[in-house]
């Protein structure tokens, strides 16, 4: 027997689908929410048992509306597809469901930009320490240096510095002059404003080396990190000894379901791939909403908001006056920390012919020269057909922003939205085992 | 309480609550894998599901990823050899 | 701008007769609407296989292929992975294996090296146990194949060729009935020869000299597993049945097992066959049975887990052969398309014959069967 559809499922169970989750069980529909973690909050509201996050209340305040909706924890969708009544979800370890509709939350990742020894043990992408640190306890070095760009650079160091691991420099690529002190973006967000200069002062409280305009150009150790090499807008470098280094080039969304279900994406102004949504969360495929880090990265607060829209969009309610222009306003300062924190223009002056760009397939720099140079890859699909960037076990996720770049400016432009629809596009949207495939 | 699992045969901590990959690099194991073309050592990297690096054998069961498998009591990490 | 033949479709196909013309000394454009290989070339699994034809003018095209790959092409063989790893049919049933005795033999009269096997685990050890019998196909060979249709463009490119890609074809220039090169987007290129290699899309460009080829798309989706230690699958294997299917027009989707492993350690695993226009849309039935069918052929498959999945359009027309040579109806005008599951594999000996015609040499092999214009008769 086939259990009767769900009005809407919702993947995703950090702040966007939490809000959406909520707010769509209190319109009075059929909710089933699905999540990669075992307990909900995402990656934002990360925390170890019974422990508390960052804005605990209104975490606690979503999860004391989730009281009616189906939660499925621990568990990823694999397959999505569109059928009569709606959709089917797939998922691993767990039965098929179905709903009318979808609200997909999938959130992001860290971006990553691959750097002269990368893929040595004691690098990690900056959310990976943060969460090791929140859900875990675990400091994963004693002396660190976090490098890359953007405001998420801060709480990670702070985080550190509060474990106990000695943070030697956090190296900031961009000046943070356009988001710390951004007129405009303050007063579209205040509070993430706030944030940012209460991280500033926990730094400066540790004596911790900021340095801006300054780029990690590469990590050295013999077998594991040892230092890195900073290098400044001003040409000078320096070495710095570290036995743990926190990457972090901004985010970038997961969009392997909503382009599973056809809906469209696009370039965003950090040159990331993201859905595209109308002002009330709906992407171009029917019955299908996206809310999050999905439509453009935007943080916590505006994925709350997008989330609770979509859901509202959906229920029909007449009330979304209000949210609307919060959400029109969030994007808005999402789009100038955006423009803010760009990566740095000249990165792939860094990499050398051997430097790792696919750790998966341990793929260098020089193949991808030479998929474009000799073999007349012109565009990233081509490049990673020909020299297998992105065709490992990650499926794209580390080294497909960087390889959709690299592609472009080895033929002398920058990427497009199809390039990085090459690497954005994953059926399975995980690896999943042959006999769950063959049962499903 | 506190867990013991081994890894390679050694004895490595873990609480209640830490991933595989936490207590590992915990107990100050960062790489516990080689890659299959260069052999080079791998262990955390994304710390978030996504990256594959930190694949282990747990219980003989291949490629499980440390960083999101729960740890428990007595269980053996490593190649499936130490099975 | 002007050049002896113009090649219309950097696929494997476009690119052999590429490399085969430019070898005969002919002055050679290729233009091309997307990328290198960005349509089924892409989309295979390297195929160069004889135990999955019928007697006929296939299989002799495909022996000709075979032999074009390994002595024509051979020097390069590195560039593109070539693998004679050979091919090992098996059946599960005593009729399967009747069916397969007798497709043996008849492959064997027309110069297909096939030996017959009684336990096919004996050649492969993470078969499943007990099945019927086998035949092994040392001839069978795989290459990845946009390695070889970049490669052999390259080649081609060393030997005068020119390769302009994000070029569509938007007519044909004619001087009466006459084909005297393409039109493009960015200009007009006049030519001896104009050869159509557009493979599923063959069909449309054909129409803009107004004549029909009646190509049409059959959709196929592979998985691609984690990578294995070297030697877990060491044939391209495949159920007999799988040599019904390719020859069935029926429109339905068809699946049959084709397991084989890669140079990069993945496990590929096909086939599916479903006529449903260009439809991308993904068929959780054909990728349930193509798990399903592989893990039943190969336990040790099962907890393996699958990384990605693709699909892509064979080129096929109603008496699955290719559409090889000058077309009457247009004269200047060529084909070079219409090779269904097998144009990487048919891709060698297509060029190779295409070149002798091209040149007035004499030909490999009678073009009769492949004649642009039989469909027309048949109408």
């Amino acid at each position: 027997m086939t259990p009767e559809p769900h009005d809407v499922a919702v993947v995703g169970a950090g702040p966007a689908g939490l809000g959406a989750a909520a707010e769509a069980a209190g319109a009075g529909l059929d909710v089933v929410l699905i999540d990669a973690g075992q307990r909900p909050g995402g990656q934002y509201w990360r925390h170890a048992e019974g422990g508390r996050g960052q804005h605990w209340k209104a975490y606690e305040g979503l999860s004391r509306r989730l009281g009616q909706v189906r939660r499925i924890p621990g568990t990823q969708v694999w397959l999505i597809t569109r059928d009569q009544e709606g959709f089917t979800l797939r998922l691993t370890g767990h039965d098929p469901v179905t709903a009318r509709a979808v609200i997909l939350c999938p959130g992001g990742y860290d971006r990553q930009l691959p750097i002269p020894g990368w893929d040595l043990p004691g690098v990690m992408a900056a959310g990976g320490v943060q969460a090791l640190l929140k859900e875990h306890g675990t400091a994963p070095g004693r002396r660190a240096v976090v490098a890359g760009t953007g405001p998420f650079l801060l709480p990670v160091a702070v985080a550190l510095a509060r474990a106990g691991v000695a943070v030697a420099a956090v190296a900031e690529a961009n000046p943070v002059t356009g988001w710390l002190r951004d007129p405009f973006g303050a007063l579209a967000a205040p509070s993430k404003s706030v944030e940012a200069v209460r991280y500033a002062a926990a730094m400066t409280a540790r004596r911790v080396l900021y340095r801006t305009r300054t780029v990690i150009t590469e990590i050295v150790g013999d077998g594991r990190a040892e230092a890195v090499r900073l290098r400044r807008a001003d040409g000078t470098q320096e070495e710095i000894a570290a036995d743990l280094v926190a990457l972090g080039w901004g985010f970038t969304p997961s969009l392997e379901l909503p382009i599973m279900l056809g809906a469209e994406t696009r370039l965003d102004e950090d040159g990331s791939l993201v859905a595209v949504v109308d002002g009330s969360q709906r992407s171009t495929a029917d019955g299908v909403y996206i809310a999050g880090e999905a439509t453009g990265v935007g943080g916590a607060a505006l994925a709350l908001a997008e989330g609770r829209l979509a859901a509202l969009t959906l229920a029909g309610s007449g009330k979304t006056a209000r949210l609307r222009r919060a959400v029109r306003r969030g994007r808005r300062f999402a789009a100038a920390m955006r423009r803010a924190c760009p990566v740095p223009a000249e990165w792939t002056a860094w990499l050398t012919e051997s430097t790792v760009v696919c750790r998966c397939e341990e793929v260098p720099y020089g193949e991808l020269r030479r998929a474009c140079h000799d073999l007349g890859a012109d565009d990233a699909r081509a490049v990673k057909m020909l020299a297998r960037p992105g065709m490992g076990w990650c499926q794209g996720r580390m080294c497909g922003f960087a390889t959709a770049a690299i592609a472009a400016r080895l033929n002398g432009r920058v990427a497009t939205a199809d390039d990085l629809r090459a690497f954005a596009a994953r059926v399975p949207a995980f690896p999943v085992a042959l006999e769950d495939l063959a049962e499903n | 309480m506190t867990y013991t699992m081994t890894f390679e045969g050694r004895p490595v901590r873990a609480e209640p609550g830490q991933s595989v990959a936490a207590a590992l690099v915990a107990s100050g194991v960062v790489s516990w894998r080689v890659t299959r073309g260069q052999g080079r050592p791998r262990g955390l990297f994304c710390g978030i599901g996504l990256c594959h690096d930190c694949l282990i054998t747990i219980d003989g069961v291949p490629d499980q990823r440390a960083c999101v498998v729960p740890a428990r009591d007595g269980m053996r990490l490593g190649d499936r050899d130490d099975a | 701008m002007s050049a002896d033949l113009v090649v219309v479709g950097a696929g494997v196909v476009g690119a052999a007769c590429a490399y085969f013309a430019t070898s005969a000394g002919l002055r050679v454009t290729v233009v091309e609407r997307g990328g290198i290989a960005a349509g089924t070339s892409s989309a295979g699994e390297g195929n160069l296989l004889v135990s999955d034809k019928e007697p006929g003018p296939e299989l002799d095209l495909a022996l000709l292929s075979l032999r074009a790959w390994r002595e024509d092409l051979g020097d390069h063989g590195g560039l593109w992975e070539y693998e004679q790893k050979g091919g090992l049919v098996v059946a599960s049933s005593p009729e399967g294996a009747a069916a397969l005795r007798s497709l043996a033999a008849a492959q064997r009269a027309c110069g297909v090296e096939v030996a017959e096997v009684a336990d096919p685990v004996d050649y492969e050890p993470n078969l499943a146990p007990g099945l019927a019998a086998g035949a092994h196909y040392p001839q069978d060979a795989q290459v990845q194949p946009m390695l070889a249709a970049a490669h052999l463009l390259r080649l081609a490119r060393e030997r005068g060729a020119e390769i302009r890609l994000r070029t569509e074809v938007t007519g044909f220039l004619r001087d009466g009935d006459q084909v005297t090169g393409v039109r493009t987007a960015h200009a007009d290129i006049s030519a001896g020869a104009v050869l159509n290699a557009a493979g599923t899309w063959a069909g449309e460009v054909a129409a803009l000299a107004e004549v029909t080829v009646p190509v049409l798309p059959r959709r196929g989706f592979v998985l691609v597993t984690q990578p294995m230690p070297v030697g877990t699958i060491r044939h391209k294997v495949y159920a007999a049945e799988y040599v019904g299917n390719v020859a069935s027009g029926d429109a339905e989707l068809q699946t049959s097992p084709v397991v084989e492993g890669t140079r990069s350690g993945t496990i590929l695993i096909g086939a599916t066959r479903e006529r449903v226009g260009f439809d991308r849309t993904v068929s959780p039935e054909a990728l349930r049975r193509l798990a399903g069918q592989a893990a039943a052929l190969f336990p040790v498959l099962r907890s393996v887990r699958v990384m990605r999945s693709y699909l892509g359009f064979r080129p096929y027309c109603p008496d699955h052969l290719p559409v090889i040579g000058p077309d009457p109806r247009a004269p200047g005008l060529w084909h070079a398309c219409g090779h269904e599951g097998a144009g990487v594999g048919l891709s060698a000996g297509t060029g190779l014959l295409l070149a002798q015609a091209l040149t007035g040499a004499p030909a490999a092999l009678d073009l009769a069967p492949f004649a642009p214009a039989r469909f027309e008769a048949a109408a």
